[in-house]
């Protein structure tokens, strides 16, 4: 089989595309030649064929078993069932750089058809910029990293893929946090254009902002699956443990947030042009930056994978020219974009504008803490270490007032400086919020900490004040348009998110008991029996699993099947927790050692609304979603082609 | 006016700067976790997170094997090392010395009062001075010492049972051997 060669031989060819892509994308309609800029679409369409060879060459010899290529022979084994094997393909450095760059190539493809209606000139300047990032990508693989390399003799079974990424969830976390850093080089790339073109008007942010939606739904699930795996996965007991890893992805989706909030204020009123450029080449930069951190071996991080400093060294050096650049174009583009109006204090945009600062100073939170190890190296000063309590009150610092204003954004408009009659309704919703946290808090759950009536009290005022508008709609039998439809759902999202952190951050109740099949433990008024201990066999590995029988009042509940498993490749042991839910109680049983005398470590975990955590995320991505389908982009689309055939400008409406 | 817009590039490449130092000295710190192999434990004297008033220093745990365990209530990879912590203490084989690094009493000792007290000594390291002198670069790091005080080997990351059997006991026995010859 000659796969892995012909997938290299497209590896090589998409890159030369790529090459042309970005030359005639942006130096065609710099220098006015309009053939140039006709070659731009062929170009994309030819690197997505090449790319796409290239990934399915790799898929298929990783169906196929060929252990004659290093990458597969130590990814895979002849015991690794068909699905992991597919999944496999970015189980490590290689493959995911692989997948990262066919993702751009989708990405790029449904830009090309996208921008078909824009002026020709914006266009192309746009799949240029996107041609220069894949090109930098494509390099960056072919030199270091590339995954067709051949084993010689072939080996003759495969090291297996890690047992942690045997897992669906995690099958699919990569692509979808991949397809949301991917399309921030989309925002990115028309942040590019606007700053070639020297202009940027509200058509601009209304062509960017469907797709900068999108990319952050995808940021948001993808985030959320690789929480949720890491919660029942590694049984480490939570959802969220700001390691370098974690923020690396959390820290693009926070200036993507910003992004699309200060997008909003650029679409409707023509405002902070400049600050909206800036953002969106952050929240790219901060994807790019996030691949760098975990690849380089420069953050010391539990799950850093692959870590290599001659990859480091290429990677900066590209972060360098690709955000250096960019950089140097804003500082001497920027200064051409003006804003023609203000804005009054209790208007919309105000609230937004606010938004963004403490959004900014929350990724500056979050950022500081992850590079701290490496700036106090720098400065030789004693090793640093960052966790929990220094994270977990700077971020929530910031985060609490934004909550406020989300609800006081929601009530006031655009243009006008008064809250008017909404002030009363702000009032009243916030009235009821404060009894029903206070309700909730005590009535519930019995006896609240200090924040637990804070953050249930935002949240309810964020469900109430996102619903005042659409039912208003509807009273009225006005229409209610995607993006008012989305921007609520997202919303809701935000304050089932509040409302589950804040749960779980009061109520969380753990232990870690010595059990022996036969006995009971009791906890949080449930009562564990460990009923019985069996063998557990896989395909690829054997172990053991327990039987516990949850019950509650005498009553049972559910049987939860906690795991020990002993991979038997990587001579690894992995436990599978036993994870189920009761009236909104997470409840997960790990087992831990074996202690002898019949006795095990076990760990059990009670998590009230741990699960809203995970939903949340999900709910704000199918907001973003729905947001991003709204009629008025495509319309925006049509008017563009009409302005195009009127003289081949777009001017500000 | 304009020089606000020239602020990002001029922080990138302070960034930048920062970055390429850390490329640099990332190959270091891999060396640096071999290098204290084979080197006498620093000296210590710390004080005692479970007995108030009271040192635990380097001389009186001298003379016999025990191991250092680095940990921290804010290290959550700790956390999943701490079961595997217990486990080997009821082996009964070596005592383990728990180095507590940069953290507060209270949370210490309402983590062991949770999961378990693995440890023979708890000391206290808020300035982190232990854990730099032993080249720490992330807890969890444990650390076995023979009789003699002489570090023999090093692990990095959460310590399981496996990984005891699989590296310390082996070398425990060499030690054992030795001293009864």
């Amino acid at each position: 089989m000659m796969l892995p060669e012909l997938g290299h031989f497209a590896l090589i060819l998409a890159l030369l595309l790529a090459a042309l892509q970005a030359f005639f994308g942006i130096a065609g309609p710099q220098l006015g030649k309009d053939r140039w800029v006709a070659a731009v679409t062929p170009a994309v369409a030819g690197q997505f064929v090449m790319v796409a060879t290239a990934i399915g060459c790799l898929i298929a010899s990783f169906v196929n078993l060929d252990f004659s290529v290093r990458y597969i022979a130590e990814n895979a084994n002849s015991a690794l069932p068909l699905g992991y094997r597919i999944a496999a393909v970015w189980g490590a450095h290689e493959g995911s750089l692989l997948l990262w760059i066919f993702l751009l190539a989708c990405w790029t493809l449904a830009v090309a058809i996208g921008v078909a209606k824009l002026p020709k000139r914006f266009g192309a300047r746009v799949l240029g910029v996107l041609g220069f990032v894949s090109f930098a990508f494509l390099l960056f693989t072919l030199a270091t990293s590339n995954p067709f390399l051949r084993l010689d003799p072939a080996a003759p079974d495969g090291r297996d893929l890690n047992p942690l990424l045997q897992d669906p969830a995690l099958a699919i976390h990569p692509p979808m946090l991949y397809t949301g850093y991917v399309g921030f080089a989309v925002a990115f790339a028309f942040a590019g254009a606007a700053m070639l073109e020297g202009k940027l008007d509200q058509t601009w942010a209304r062509w960017t902002r469907p797709w900068t939606t999108t990319a952050w739904a995808f940021l948001s699930m993808g985030i959320a699956l690789g929480s949720w795996w890491a919660y029942y996965e590694l049984g480490w007991g939570g959802y969220w443990f700001w390691d370098p890893v974690e923020n690396a992805s959390f820290m693009p989706w926070l200036a993507g947030t910003a992004l699309i909030h200060s997008l909003a204020v650029t679409d409707k009123r023509g405002l902070f042009k400049s600050w909206t450029l800036l953002l969106a080449i952050l929240a790219f930069s901060l994807s790019l930056l996030g691949t760098f951190l975990v690849r380089s071996g420069v953050i010391v991080s539990v799950h850093s994978f692959a870590a290599d400093p001659t990859r480091g060294i290429f990677i900066l050096a590209f972060l360098v020219i690709i955000i250096g650049g960019a950089l140097t174009l804003y500082a001497w583009r920027a200064p051409l974009l003006k804003s023609q109006a203000g804005f009054e204090f209790l208007s919309r945009e105000s609230f937004l504008l606010f938004n963004n600062i403490l959004l900014v100073i929350a990724l500056a939170v979050v950022f500081g803490g992850t590079m701290a190890p490496l700036i106090a190296d720098a400065l030789h000063m004693p090793t640093l270490s960052v966790g929990t309590p220094y994270f977990n009150p700077s971020f929530t610092t910031p985060i609490l007032p934004l909550l406020a204003l989300v609800s006081l954004g929601i009530m006031s408009s655009f243009k006008r400086g008064r809250l008017g009659e909404h002030r009363r309704t702000l009032l009243v919703t916030l009235g009821i919020s404060v009894v029903l946290a206070l309700a909730v808090s005590f009535g519930v759950f019995g006896g609240p900490r200090i924040l637990t009536p804070v953050g249930f009290t935002l949240a309810f005022w964020i469900v109430l004040t996102s619903l005042v508008d659409p039912i208003d709609r509807w009273r009225r039998k006005l229409s209610i348009s995607r993006s008012i439809i989305g921007m609520t759902v997202a919303h809701l999202g935000l304050a089932l998110f509040v409302i589950g952190i804040t749960a779980v951050e009061s109520y969380t109740n753990e232990h870690d008991i010595a059990l022996a099949p036969g006995q009971t433990a009791k906890q949080g008024g449930y009562e564990f029996r460990f009923a019985k201990l069996e063998p557990a066999e896989g395909p690829n590995y054997s172990g053991v699993r327990a039987q516990f029988i949850v019950s509650r009042d005498g009553a049972p509940v559910f049987t939860l099947n906690p795991e020990k498993r002993q991979y038997w490749v990587q001579r690894s042991v992995q436990t599978e927790a036993g994870i189920g839910t009761h009236h909104g109680t997470n409840i997960l049983i790990a087992l831990g050692e074996d202690l002898g005398a019949n006795k095990w470590s076990v760990r059990l975990q009670l998590r009230p609304l741990v699960n809203y955590v995970w939903v949340a995320a999900f709910v704000m991505a199918l907001g973003g979603g729905i947001a991003a389908s709204d009629r008025r982009y495509r319309i925006a689309r049509s008017e563009a082609s009409e302005a195009v055939s009127a003289g081949g400008v777009v001017e500000a409406k | 006016m304009k020089t606000r817009f020239i602020v990002p590039l001029v922080a990138f490449v302070v960034l930048a700067g920062i970055l390429a130092y850390g490329v640099k000295r990332a190959p270091e710190k891999h060396f640096i976790a071999s290098v204290m192999v084979g080197k006498p434990v620093p000296e210590f004297t710390l004080p005692s997170l479970t007995e108030p008033g009271k040192m635990v220093t380097s001389k009186e745990l001298h003379g016999k094997p025990y191991i250092i365990n680095v940990w921290g209530t804010w290290c959550y990879a700790c956390r999943e090392e701490h079961s595997a912590l217990m486990s080997i203490q009821q082996l009964g084989q070596v005592p383990i010395v728990g180095v507590d690094w940069r953290d507060t009493d209270e949370d210490a000792l309402a983590w062991l009062a949770q999961l378990g007290n693995p440890y023979s000594h708890v000391a206290v390291d808020k300035q982190g001075r232990l854990a730099i002198d032993l080249g720490v670069y992330g807890a969890p790091e444990t650390f076995l010492i023979d009789a003699k005080g002489v570090i023999v080997h090093k692990h990095v990351g959460p310590l399981s049972v496996e990984i005891f059997k699989r590296d310390f006991e082996p070398k425990l026995k060499e030690q054992t051997q030795e001293g009864a010859s």
